[in-house]
């Protein structure tokens, strides 16, 4: 793969996730290493979105701590951990459903000029016709590079779920992001906007933003990470490179039950 | 179509008093225009962050006293021997402290409020105004409670080149309703078409998500609340120097209720809603004045507006914005796509 720098740009450092009696996570540890693509694998109910929910802010951790590029981010507000560069998508909705897709990206590109006051707009001085153009003309590039040119002016809930995913993106790369959280991208997404979707995920590594990504698509997971991180019940179980987690075997009882590791185990055994 | 109905609108409203030369006709027109300024800084918090002020008159309320105060002046005792004694300003510097104080109590409430927003805001809005109520019934030496504060100087306002002119005619005080109200619509138009206002309609539609794109959702609505009472309060000072005499009656519920018919029946968060509403609902009382006893009239109100919601529910700006594109039949379905339109979330 290409140039991967070892420094990690996100360290969830012994995070525990406590609901009442439920444990959602406990003790998860990984780092991200700035560059990479990183999955984060588990099946239903393993805690991957609560993960996703404590490093964005969503949730405050009943025990251990979130640092991004050295900063601890314990007490900081979601929108304050996205200008750190911290971008997410969601794994329900990702999009402001009854805007337009351009009217999308540019509630995420709200921040752009931030040295213009509101009363800027209020007088609608030339400062802000100038950097309301800038913007649109941003929100054009973003929507471009998604693919979603031609459905720029429709409104976002009225596109497929995978339209609706790239939009998601679009809008959380509209807040130039150096990290991007990927939850669930290529769910309902039908094979051929997988793949599409696998080249835009490479293309925005490319230009220098990290991602992790959640996902339940292995074979997706598989063609498209540099490193896969497992979790089964707010446990890590596994952390390596897409072959190693093939192969693991704690990572196919998690996902095939335990008969079907038993059984992978004697065929490894006997292809031995 | 739609983009020429406002400077339409507008230019028949400035030919009103040509024809229109009853001077109760007029003052209905005031009246009802100053709760329609009212009612167009509601729909800003309303209809664009789906927050609901129940307690909104209370910055009109504000804007009152504090425009008819510094004008009149007055003379106060706080503890001990310290007193403060101000006299009397000119009309329009209190008009722009009532814009400032009010705004600033905008400002408080929402901050002490919007951690928690939803119905927690509701509450504490109406709380607030009746807090302000009791405040200007029981603190006679400044506000002469009940007594009421009389004698307000009519506004004044100044022209470059022109020299100084007293409001004192109806049709004089009808232009400069009529020049605040524009004003107020321009002001809530310009922030809802700008990224601010994108802020705001992201944090109504997905709370969670608009967060997580960097929007402040505490700030952005402690400053829409701020907006929205100095805007209240630019009415509210209107309202004193034109009937030159307030009391706590103010701070009366029935206002508040009076601007969020306006807003609800022409449409929240479109920004032709409240006037559409304050128009039907200011001209409503001289409508029925001949014909019914006032306590009648309520209820006319009442099945007015239900009629109204039930054929447009969104109210009439959006049904008509529907209309002009052609597919009203498609879209009047479509507002239950959105469930938790405001508070909670
Ligand atoms: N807000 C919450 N309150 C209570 N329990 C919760 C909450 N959020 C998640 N949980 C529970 O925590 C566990 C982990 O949930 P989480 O959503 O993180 O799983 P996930 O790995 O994302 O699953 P999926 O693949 O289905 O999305 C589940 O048992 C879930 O029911
Ligand atoms: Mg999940």
């Amino acid at each position: 793969m290409s140039a991967v720098a070892d420094a990690p740009i996100l360290s969830v450092d012994h995070v525990g996730v406590r609901f009442g009696g439920l444990v959602a996570i406990s003790d998860l540890h990984f780092d991200v290493r700035e560059g990479e693509i990183l999955s984060l694998i588990g099946p239903n109910g393993a805690g991957k979105t609560t993960a996703f929910n404590v490093v964005t802010g969503f949730l405050k951790p009943t025990q251990g701590e979130v640092r991004f590029r050295g900063a601890n981010l314990a007490g900081l507000s979601p929108n304050r951990i996205n200008r750190l560069g911290l971008a997410r998508t969601f794994q329900r909705t990702s999009v402001f459903p009854n805007d337009t897709v351009t009217d999308n990206v540019l509630i995420g590109l709200h921040r752009e000029d931030a040295g213009a006051s509101l009363l800027d707009a209020i007088f609608n001085l030339p400062r802000e016709r100038a950097g309301e153009v800038a913007r649109r003309e941003k929100a054009r590039g973003l929507i471009d590079w998604v693919g979603l040119s031609s459905r720029a002016n429709e409104r976002a809930g009225s596109l497929s779920y995978g339209e609706q995913r790239l939009v998601g993106v679009a809008l959380a790369l509209a807040t130039e992001p150096t990290m991007l959280l990927l939850d669930e991208p290529v769910s309902g997404m039908n094979a051929s906007e997988t793949q599409n979707f696998m080249r835009l995920i490479r293309s925005v590594r490319d230009r220098g933003v990290t991602i992790l990504l959640v996902e339940h698509d292995m074979p997706m997971v598989m063609a498209v990470s540099d490193r896969i991180v497992a979790l089964n019940h707010g446990k890590l179980i596994a952390d390596g490179t897409p072959d190693q987690i093939r192969a693991d075997p704690a990572v196919i009882e998690a996902y095939l039950g335990k008969s079907a590791a038993a059984r992978e185990a004697g065929r490894e055994a006997a292809h031995a | 179509m739609t983009r020429y109905l406002p400077p339409i609108v507008l230019v028949l409203l400035a030919l009103a008093p040509l024809w229109l030369k009853d001077p109760y006709l007029l003052n209905a027109l005031i009246t009802g225009g100053i709760f329609t300024i009212g009612a167009i800084s509601l729909n800003l918090l309303l209809g664009y962050t789906g927050q609901l002020s129940l307690g909104h008159i209370a910055f009109f309320g504000i804007g009152a006293y504090a425009s008819a105060l510094t004008t009149l002046g007055f003379d106060v005792g706080l503890f001990g021997d310290i007193r403060i004694v101000h006299a009397g300003w000119h009309p329009f510097a209190g008009l722009l402290v009532a814009i400032l104080v009010s705004g600033a109590c905008g400002y408080v409430v929402g901050r002490l409020s919007f951690r928690v927003r939803g119905a927690y805001f509701v509450i504490v809005t109406i709380c607030f105004a009746e807090v302000v109520r009791l405040v200007a019934l029981n603190w006679i030496e400044l506000t002469q409670g009940p007594l009421a504060l009389t004698s307000i100087p009519q506004m004044k306002i100044g022209f470059p080149g022109l020299g100084e002119m007293t409001l004192r005619t109806k049709a004089q005080n009808y232009y400069l309703m009529l020049a605040v109200a524009t004003l107020a619509y321009v002001v809530v138009a310009r922030l809802v078409g700008s990224r601010f206002g994108r802020a705001m309609r992201g944090l109504k539609e997905n709370e969670q998500l608009a967060m997580s794109v960097g929007v402040n959702a505490t700030r952005t609505l402690t400053v829409a609340a701020a907006i929205s009472a100095a805007i209240a309060g630019a009415a509210g000072s209107l309202y004193a120097h034109y009937f030159r005499i307030i009391d706590p009656d103010v701070f009366l519920f029935a206002y508040t209720v009076t601007m969020v018919i306006m807003v609800v029946s022409g449409g929240k968060g479109a920004l032709a809603g409240p006037v559409i509403g304050g128009l039907i609902f200011g001209t409503l009382p001289v409508a029925l004045r001949p014909y019914m006893a006032p306590e009648a009239q309520w209820i006319v109100y009442g099945a007015v507006l239900i009629a109204i919601l039930f054929v447009m529910p969104r109210g009439i700006a959006p049904y008509l914005d529907d209309w002009f594109a052609g597919r009203a039949a498609a879209r009047s379905s479509a507002p239950v796509a959105k469930p938790q339109l405001e508070g909670q979330s």
